[in-house]
């Protein structure tokens, strides 16, 4: 966008950024760095989000995609040289980066209400606030199959996704514990709501580690998100673990009969943070403010099957604005959807990951 | 000053500018990695006064008041300038689970300003009665360690400071750094087999075929690694092309695709193709060089074909061989996006360990003690290789 048409911003819009924050000429000629995850998921936000933000406000969006971790984050703190602003990031990231100071607390009372007046506090999902994130969109790891390959009995529950006997053929999963142990003790028959609790003890890992090697032989381990889908539609493998918003893309534009098995889903959130120290920090507070509106959020959800981080933006998602079917069915938080689903502790994750990724490695290469 | 000496000024001012850039770009972040794989003062900045009690404390008996009087102050503190994520994610990886110990203990601490100590943080959290959890802060509280390196070598110190190898449920960048060494062998060789028939053939054709020939292995050489590993992929897998010819042809049934992908194979036929230029290239500098007339002089003098190649040919590549060598297997050992993608779970190797350190774990020093050790490696190797041929016979192209 040029500078030319920030001077016709409709007065009583341009009045209306004033009253809200800082004086226009200085935002105008201002830009923030938003970091996100590309593909897909890159394209809603870009369509949802940054879009509009420019429009509304005149200040410029550059985009940045990144793979989530912390690295870069503390590279730049480190270094004093900070490039990014804004940050997409998991909710353990979020909660790590906070305690390492590389993240700016966020104060909620200082976010928009709910369009029904509901303060923002109340309005996000309790787990979708902490001190430096504030939630954007829930997302999911589930596990999906092609409808073309699965010939007879089609599975259903987390419990088939271990079957080998009734549904033969190699699974994908990702190359990290986190999920696959969950997705372990659900099969072995651990009550959802006692999933960490039995993680938690040495007994438990055992069970998980005993339960995905039954599967071990037949498993191709993937790395990227991109991954999966095309696994699946290349036959490669007969299901697979994968990201929701992944197959959802690959079912709707690219007309993949890609099914996804909701049973046993692990839901988490994923949170915009402000890297601490940022040279743009009013731009990148106002940027938050804006991407973490009920409306915003509803028109990512709009584009992929993200389900809004704050319950006043799931009533406002219809349909997918390409293809116009209905997306309510394909929202990993719709309660038909999320009847039996986990909610990822990240908590427990923080703790348990170094060890836990040494001990899977150990496993894999045996 | 003499013309000699201003020449040679003029002459320093020249490659100044590359000197500064090698300083600043190679010489200075390795030096940084270095220094972090031994150097982690994360805790003993952050805790000074609990790292200086527990220095007396017998690692038996319950620590001293003191120890658990300046750590409920210097966490708390800790908390106040946000470095408590650092030092409880270094404690950490010395114990599992007292990450989130730290940080709870630190929360709960924030309103208590009154002893006795050891009774308020024994009520916060079971933790702090066990002697492991003051083990692994004074271990973690050391300036320079050995930590890291032991860590990499699959070795743990215990609280009475011998070293013993880990469980061996954990043990894991031993055995990769051995799969490292061998993959990265077996890829040098295979370049080798590979290479030496296409340099020979490039640098002895008629100069209209050596550049088709040339440009048919520099044109993979310049496209993009991802597209390439991808290509593979798209070939090798169980539905990819090479199997349906198989299948087409019958030669495997339907259920007996072969798996090559996604395990050790597919690691070394992909890295194999993404290096084997970094093989001829050299390979082929040095042949062109060698005129064909000594061949014609070996069997002039009586040599069959196979003896002018083994006494005369073989001996005047070898400046080549080894350089191509010397490059193909130290890329080898330190590449990762290849085996990432294709290397399954059987097919992954040091670097990705490294990687997940950096990226992932944030565990800096691990991935430099990590580094550190496969640099010890090739510099050994470049020695060996100094010893036996002779650095100055290198020739790079």
């Amino acid at each position: 966008m040029t500078t030319a048409t920030h001077r016709f911003i409709p007065p009583a819009l341009a009045l209306a950024v004033v009253a809200a924050t800082s004086p226009l000429d200085t935002a105008a000629a201002q830009a923030v760095t938003a970091v996100g995850w590309g593909g897909a998921y890159g394209r809603a936000v870009q369509m949802g989000v940054n879009k509009p933000f420019t429009a509304e406000t005149g200040i410029r969006v550059t985009v940045e995609d990144y793979n989530g971790g912390l690295a870069q984050i503390r590279a730049q703190v480190e270094a004093d040289n900070i490039q990014w602003d804004v940050v997409d990031l998991e909710m353990a990231d979020a909660v790590r980066g906070c305690d390492e100071g590389l993240l700016e607390p966020i104060d909620i009372a200082t976010l928009p209400p709910g369009p029904d007046g509901t303060p923002a506090a109340e309005d996000f999902v309790a787990e979708g606030l902490s001190e430096c994130g504030v939630g954007l969109i829930y997302w999911s790891t589930v596990y999906a199959y092609n409808a073309e390959n699965m010939e007879g009995a089609k599975p259903t529950t987390i419990a088939d996704f271990f079957d080998l006997e009734t549904f033969p053929g190699r699974r994908g999963m990702r190359r990290i514990p986190q999920a696959n142990l969950e997705f372990a003790l659900m099969a072995d028959g651990v009550p959802l709501d006692s999933i960490y609790a039995a993680l938690d003890t040495p007994e438990g890992l055992d069970r998980a580690f005993r339960k995905l090697e039954t599967i071990k032989d037949q498993v191709v381990w993937w790395e990227a998100g991109a991954q999966p889908p095309q696994m699946l539609a290349d036959g490669e493998v007969v299901m697979s673990t994968a990201f929701n918003g992944r197959i959802f893309n690959a079912q709707m534009l690219e007309a993949q009969p890609l099914v996804i098995v909701w049973d046993g889903q692990l839901l988490d959130v994923n949170v915009l943070g402000i890297v601490a120290g940022t040279p743009r920090m009013e731009v990148a507070k106002r940027y938050l403010t804006f991407a973490t509106t009920a409306e915003a959020q509803a028109r990512i959800g709009s584009r992929i099957s993200y389900s809004p981080a704050r319950r006043s933006g799931s009533a406002l998602v219809t349909t997918h604005v390409v293809t116009g079917l209905d997306m309510a069915s394909h929202m990993p938080a719709n309660p038909d959807n999320a009847a039996r689903s986990v909610r990822y502790d990240w908590l427990w994750w923080a703790d348990n990951q170094d060890e836990l990724m040494v001990r899977f490695s150990a496993w894999l290469a045996r | 000053m003499s013309a000699g000496g201003r020449g040679r000024l003029r002459a320093l001012g020249l490659v100044l500018p590359l000197l500064l850039f090698i300083l600043v770009t190679f010489v200075a972040p390795l030096a940084t990695m270095l220094v972090r794989s031994v150097h982690e003062p994360v805790v003993a900045d952050a805790l000074p006064a609990t790292v200086a009690a527990l220095a007396e404390w017998d690692g038996e008996s319950p620590p001293p008041e003191a120890a658990y009087e300046a750590a409920a102050r210097e966490l708390a503190a800790a908390r106040e300038d946000r470095t408590l994520g650092r030092v409880a994610g270094a404690v950490n990886r010395v114990r599992s689970g007292l990450r989130g110990v730290l940080t709870r203990s630190a929360r709960s601490l924030g309103g208590v300003t009154e002893g006795p100590w050891r009774g308020v943080m024994e009520g916060i959290d079971d933790a702090w009665a066990d002697p492991a959890t003051w083990h692994a802060i004074r271990e973690t509280g050391r300036r320079f360690t050995s930590r890291h390196y032991l860590n990499a070598l699959d070795m743990r110190r215990l609280p009475d400071g011998s070293v013993a190898r880990q469980p061996e449920e954990r043990r894991i960048y031993l055995p990769l750094l051995r799969r490292t060494l061998m993959v990265s062998a077996a890829i040098t060789v295979l370049c080798l087999l590979l290479g030496y028939p296409v340099a020979h053939l490039i640098a002895h054709a008629p100069e209209r075929r050596a550049n088709v020939l040339l440009a048919l292995v520099l044109i993979p050489f310049w496209t993009s690694l991802l597209v390439r590993t991808t290509a593979w992929i798209v070939l090798l897998q169980t539905q990819g092309v090479i199997n349906d010819v198989l299948v087409t042809l019958g030669l495997v049934g339907e259920d007996g695709r072969i798996s090559m992908i996604y395990n050790m194979t597919g690691t070394v036929i992909a890295m194999t193709h993404v290096l084997l230029p970094f093989m001829v290239l050299p390979l082929y500098s040095v042949m062109r060089a060698i005129p064909r007339q000594y061949m014609n002089a070996a069997s002039s003098l009586g040599a069959t074909p196979a003896q002018a190649f083994l006494r005369v040919y073989w001996p005047q590549t070898l400046p080549g061989v080894g350089a191509g060598s010397l490059l193909v297997f130290i890329l080898a050992i330190g590449y990762y996006i290849t085996p990432a993608l294709v290397g399954g779970s059987s097919g992954q190797l040091i670097s990705n360990m490294v990687a997940y350190h950096m990226q992932t774990s944030l565990n800096w020093g691990l991935a430099a003690a990590l580094g550190g050790i496969l640099l010890a490696g090739v510099l050994v190797l470049y020695l060996v290789y100094d010893r036996l041929v002779g650095v100055e016979r290198l020739s790079l192209g």
